[in-house]
C-alpha cells in the first residue's frame, strides 16, 4: 500500500525533475512535446490494463482516442447561432453553451467543453460496449483483426466525413477551462501549468489503474489471464470484466483524445490512423504488458523522442522494428514484472515455457 | 504491393511478361525470407505473436518501400490494349484488363485447387492445417510447410498486384488495405477454401460498389471492414465455411 504510494510520489517528483531541468537549461520549449506526450502517455497506461491485465489486444485505440477528440473539436467549434430553437435556447440558458470570439473577430455559440467532453466520453463508453460485447468473444488473430477494424472504420468515417474536416481536421478548437482559471491550451505562455496538468492527469489515471489492479476486480483479472477458464470455474464473470477493462481503457483513450485535441486546438484524422494504433501497442509491449510503471515509462521517452523528431523519416518503422523485436524476443514484454527472476530462469538455462495469450 | 512495385520497377528495363515474373519470384522469396526470419524458428508461436510480427513486417515493408520507391503512384501499362481501348461483350463494354484480372484470378484458383487436392505436397499442407502434430507423426516437416505456404501466398499476392496495377495504380502504402480486405475475404469464405473464398471476394467487391449508392465514397472501405466484423460477430467460420470445420482449427 505505502510502496504503491511511494512509487506515485516518486514518479511525480521525476516529472518536477524534468520541468526544473528544462527550467535551469533554458528549454522550457521540450515542454510542449512533453504535454503531448503526458496525453498519449494516458492512452497507454489504459491499454496496457487491457493488454496486461486483462489479457485482450486492442489494434483499435487510436480509434476511440479519435472518437474523443472528434467529438469534443466538434462540439466545441460547431457554431449553433443559426439553429434557433427550443433545445439551443435552452441549453444556452442552462449554461451548457459558452459564447466566444472565433480569430476573425467574429462571435460563435458553442457547447460548452465540460459538455462535450462529457459528451465524447459518453459516446466512446456507448461504442466500447456496443462493440466490446461481441469484440471480445473472439481470440487471437480474430480477436486483433476485428479492433484493427474498428480502428480503421473510424479512420475512415473521420477522413470521409464533411463536417468532420475531412482530411483537413478541425483545428480553433478552444481551451479546455478548469476551475481555478486554469485552462488547457497550448498557449506558450501557460506552458508550465500544462505541462504539470497534463502529468496529474496521467497521475490520477495511474492511481486509479494501480488501484484498480490491488482491488478484488485486479486479482480477478490476473486470474482471467492467467488461465480464463480456471477463473470462470471460480466464478469469476470474466467476460463481464473483460468488457468493463476494454471500456475502462477506451474512456482512457477518448479523455486523452479530448485534453490533446484542446491543448493542440485542433485534431486530424492521422490521430485515428492504424499506425497511432500500432505504435501504442508497441509501447505497451516495451514497456512489458502487465507493467503499468514499465509502459509509462517507456511512454514517456518514446513519444517524447517521436515528437521531437528523432526517428525522421524512419517514425513509423522505429516502432515496427520494436513490436517485431519484442514479440520475437520477449513475448511476454521487455520491463516485464517478473524480470529479475526470469533472468535467473534463462541463466540457469531452464526452458521458459511458451505463454498463451 | 511489393509485386506490382517490383513489376513496375523492372518493366523499365524489361518486357511485361518477364517482368512480372521476375517480380512474382522475387516476392515469394521475400515471403520465404520473412517467414525463416521471423516465424520459422520461434518455439510454438502463438497466434497472436505470430500476427503482431507480421503486422510489425508489413509496416517494415511499407517503410522500406516508401524509402525505396518515394510516395508516387506507379501502374503498369495495360497488357494488351489502352486504358481507353474496350472490348464489346454482348452489349457491355469492359476494359481488356479486367478480363485479364478475371482470367488470371481463374487460374490461380484453379492451380490452387489442383495443387491442394492432386498433388502429395498439397496434401500435406492441408494436414499440417488440420492437425500439425498429426501431420508431423506422419513425417511430414510442418516447418516447411509453413515456409511453402508463405511462399505461395505471397506469390499468388504479388500476381494479383501485378495485375490489378494497370488499373488501381499502386503506391507505398496500398498494400495494408488490400491485407485487411484478403483477411475479410478468408473468413467471408471460411479459411483454408480457395474457391468459396473468391465467391466471397466477389460479393465483398460487389457490395463495396453499390454501397456508393448509399454512402459516400470515402466510406468505401469501412464498409468491407464492417461486413468483416459483422461476419466474426455472428459466424466466424464464415458463410460457406462450416463450423465443425473451424473447430477442428486450433486458432
Amino acid at each position: 500500500m505505502a510502496r504503491r504510494y511511494f512509487t506515485v510520489a516518486a514518479f511525480a517528483g521525476l516529472i518536477v525533475a524534468i520541468q526544473l531541468a528544462t527550467l535551469a537549461t533554458g528549454t522550457a520549449y521540450y515542454l510542449t512535446q512533453l504535454t503531448m506526450t503526458a496525453y498519449y502517455s494516458l492512452v497507454i497506461v489504459g491499454l496496457c490494463m487491457l493488454i496486461g491485465y486483462a489479457g485482450q489486444i486492442s489494434l483499435g485505440h487510436a480509434g476511440f482516442f479519435a472518437i474523443g477528440g472528434y467529438v469534443a473539436a466538434f462540439l466545441t467549434t460547431w457554431d449553433l447561432k443559426s439553429h434557433q430553437g427550443a433545445i439551443v435556447s435552452l441549453l444556452s440558458k442552462s449554461g451548457a453553451l459558452v459564447s466566444r470570439h472565433d480569430v476573425y473577430g467574429g462571435s460563435l455559440l458553442t457547447v460548452h467543453p465540460w459538455l462535450a467532453c462529457a459528451a465524447a466520453v459518453l459516446l466512446t463508453v456507448a461504442v466500447a460496449y456496443l462493440v466490446g460485447g461481441p469484440i471480445l468473444k473472439l481470440k487471437g488473430h480474430y480477436l486483433a483483426m476485428a479492433t484493427l477494424g474498428i480502428g480503421i472504420i473510424v479512420y475512415r468515417i473521420v477522413l470521409g466525413t464533411e463536417f468532420l474536416g475531412a482530411a483537413d481536421g478541425i483545428s480553433e478548437v478552444p481551451g479546455f477551462p478548469l476551475p481555478g482559471g486554469l485552462l488547457i491550451t497550448g498557449d506558450s505562455s501557460s506552458r508550465v501549468s500544462n505541462y504539470y496538468l497534463a502529468w496529474g492527469v496521467v497521475i490520477l489515471g495511474m492511481i486509479l489503474l494501480l488501484n484498480l489492479i490491488h482491488s478484488r476486480i485486479g486479482r480477478a483479472l490476473g486470474a482471467v489471464h492467467g488461465a480464463e477458464d480456471a477463473a470462470e470455474a471460480m466464478g469469476i464473470p470474466t467476460a463481464r470484466y473483460k468488457l468493463h477493462t476494454f471500456v475502462l481503457s477506451a474512456v482512457f483513450a477518448a479523455l486523452a483524445g479530448v485534453l490533446l485535441t484542446h491543448y493542440n486546438g485542433g485534431i486530424g484524422p492521422s490521430e485515428a490512423g492504424v499506425m497511432k494504433s500500432v505504435r501504442y501497442v508497441a509501447i505497451v509491449a516495451i514497456g512489458g504488458m502487465a507493467n503499468l510503471w514499465g509502459a509509462l515509462s517507456m511512454s514517456l521517452v518514446l513519444n517524447y523522442l517521436s515528437l521531437r523528431g528523432y526517428f525522421g523519416t524512419y517514425d513509423d518503422a522505429v516502432f515496427g522494428v520494436i513490436l517485431i523485436l519484442i514479440m520475437l524476443f520477449a513475448p511476454d514484454g521487455l520491463l516485464r514484472r517478473h524480470l529479475l527472476s526470469d533472468l535467473k530462469r534463462i541463466v540457469s538455462r531452464d526452458p521458459e515455457g511458451e505463454e498463451a495469450p | 504491393m511489393l509485386g506490382g512495385m517490383i513489376a513496375v520497377t523492372l518493366n523499365g528495363f524489361l518486357p511485361i511478361p518477364l517482368a512480372i515474373v521476375l517480380a512474382v519470384i522475387l516476392t515469394t522469396i521475400v515471403g520465404a525470407v520473412i517467414e525463416i526470419a521471423f516465424i520459422r524458428w520461434l518455439y510454438k508461436p502463438s497466434v497472436l505473436r505470430m500476427v503482431i510480427i507480421t503486422i510489425g513486417v508489413s509496416i517494415l515493408i511499407r517503410e522500406i518501400a516508401l524509402h525505396i520507391w518515394g510516395e508516387s503512384v506507379r501502374a503498369l501499362p495495360y497488357f494488351t490494349g489502352s486504358s481507353v481501348s474496350s472490348i464489346n461483350l454482348g452489349g457491355v463494354y469492359i476494359s481488356s484488363q479486367v478480363l485479364w484480372v478475371i482470367g488470371i484470378g481463374a487460374l490461380a484458383v484453379a492451380a490452387l485447387t489442383a495443387f491442394f487436392n492432386l498433388t502429395m505436397l498439397g496434401r500435406q499442407m492441408r494436414a499440417c492445417a488440420a492437425n500439425r502434430d498429426a501431420a508431423r507423426l506422419c513425417g511430414i516437416d510442418a516447418g516447411n510447410m509453413v515456409t511453402l505456404s508463405f511462399m505461395i501466398s505471397a506469390a499468388i499476392g504479388a500476381i494479383g498486384g501485378a495485375v490489378v496495377c494497370p488499373i488501381t495504380y499502386v503506391q507505398y502504402d496500398s498494400g495494408t488495405p488490400l491485407a485487411i480486405k484478403g483477411f475479410t475475404v478468408a473468413i467471408l469464405g471460411g479459411l483454408g477454401n480457395s474457391t468459396a473464398a473468391v465467391g466471397a471476394g466477389m460479393i465483398l467487391g460487389i457490395l463495396e460498389s453499390f454501397s456508393i449508392w448509399v454512402l459516400p465514397t470515402a466510406y468505401k472501405e469501412a464498409i468491407s471492414i464492417a461486413i468483416l466484423l459483422g461476419i466474426l460477430f455472428v459466424k466466424p467460420s464464415g458463410i460457406f465455411g462450416s463450423a465443425e470445420a473451424a473447430r477442428l482449427k486450433e486458432f
